[in-house]
């Protein structure tokens, strides 16, 4: 039984796929980022994959850039959380009406 | 036919922790989970013989982000059970066109990546996280620095943003006073 990379993409999109429900049904904004946090490493299989199964290392090289995409994401937006949950106590999306959007 | 194994294993044990992650009501479960699926992950990335992005994504995710998520939640309610967005159903159209558009798009892709040459092609003779340094050092050394600028910038924004004024408690205060503090630290900047 042969694991191929196609087993790997649809694994890989699998989890995406739960990331997009996760985007699509939370409100909360910590859970937002969780969910940001699931598609992010789903994509990262992807390219772990296609770089093993290629014999090449520039899906490792974008995985690497993600990562670090990931982690600076994570410190502007906990920041900019924090700030607003100091202003207004609450980190709910539909409160987020200042710019009437 | 252990690969296969450890595949499937791997593969229900981070569909199962992200689906909780996902589905649960209580902040704390989610966190937890997540965390114990970022740590599933680089199990695959060890399967699939990216030693060094598995050790990265264990201390990056796991430890870093993971630790800077708890200690977010340390300013937040997380006892308050999380409440669901009523779901609008354009967006979730949309996004459900997205998704398929893109599901698409990745069972495709391994019928045209038969033309694909690898242009930095695994040396089996070497390490991992040598063939990993010797790349990133040449081919991707501007890319490089740049994310070393990035992680910086966004290093110095999150200690400014979570970090100021640490002395007063923005959530004890009135609205009032919140205003009238700003209006005292635009004038102290208008004033330099």
């Amino acid at each position: 039984m042969e694991i191929t990379l196609t087993h790997y993409l649809v694994l890989s999109s699998i989890l995406f796929a739960i990331g997009l429900i996760g985007i699509m049904r939370r409100k909360n904004l910590l859970m937002l980022f969780f969910a940001t946090e699931i598609l992010l490493n789903a994509t990262n299989i992807g390219f772990a994959a296609i770089s093993h199964y290629i014999g090449d290392l520039s899906g490792q090289m974008f995985a690497f850039f993600i990562i670090a995409i990931a982690a600076s994401e994570v410190a502007i937006g906990l920041g900019l959380l924090i700030v607003w949950y100091k202003r207004t106590g609450k980190i709910d999306l539909d409160q987020m009406n200042s710019m009437r959007g | 036919m252990f690969e296969a194994i450890a595949f499937y294993l791997f593969a229900v044990l981070t569909i199962v922790m992200f689906t909780i992650t996902v589905m649960t009501s209580q902040a704390l479960y989610a966190i937890t989970a997540m965390a114990a699926g970022m740590i599933f992950i680089s199990a695959f990335f060890f399967i699939l013989g990216a030693d060094f992005l598995g050790a990265i994504q264990i201390i990056v995710y796991t430890g870093a982000v993971m630790a800077l998520y708890a200690f977010g939640m340390m300013f937040f309610d997380t006892t308050r059970n999380v409440v669901e967005k009523k779901v609008n159903p354009q967006i979730v159209f949309v996004l459900g066109v997205l998704a398929a558009v893109m599901v698409v798009a990745i069972f495709v892709a391994p019928i045209i990546s038969d033309n694909i040459q690898a242009l930095y092609p695994i040396d089996p003779t070497i390490g991992n996280s040598q063939a990993v340094g010797m790349v990133l050092f040449t081919k991707y050394l501007v890319p490089f620095e740049l994310a070393a600028v990035m992680l910086l910038v966004a290093m110095i924004g999150g200690i400014i943003m979570a970090g100021k004024k640490m002395d007063k408690s923005l959530t004890l205060m009135a609205e009032e006073e919140i205003g009238m503090m700003d209006d005292s630290y635009r004038a102290e900047e208008g004033g330099h």
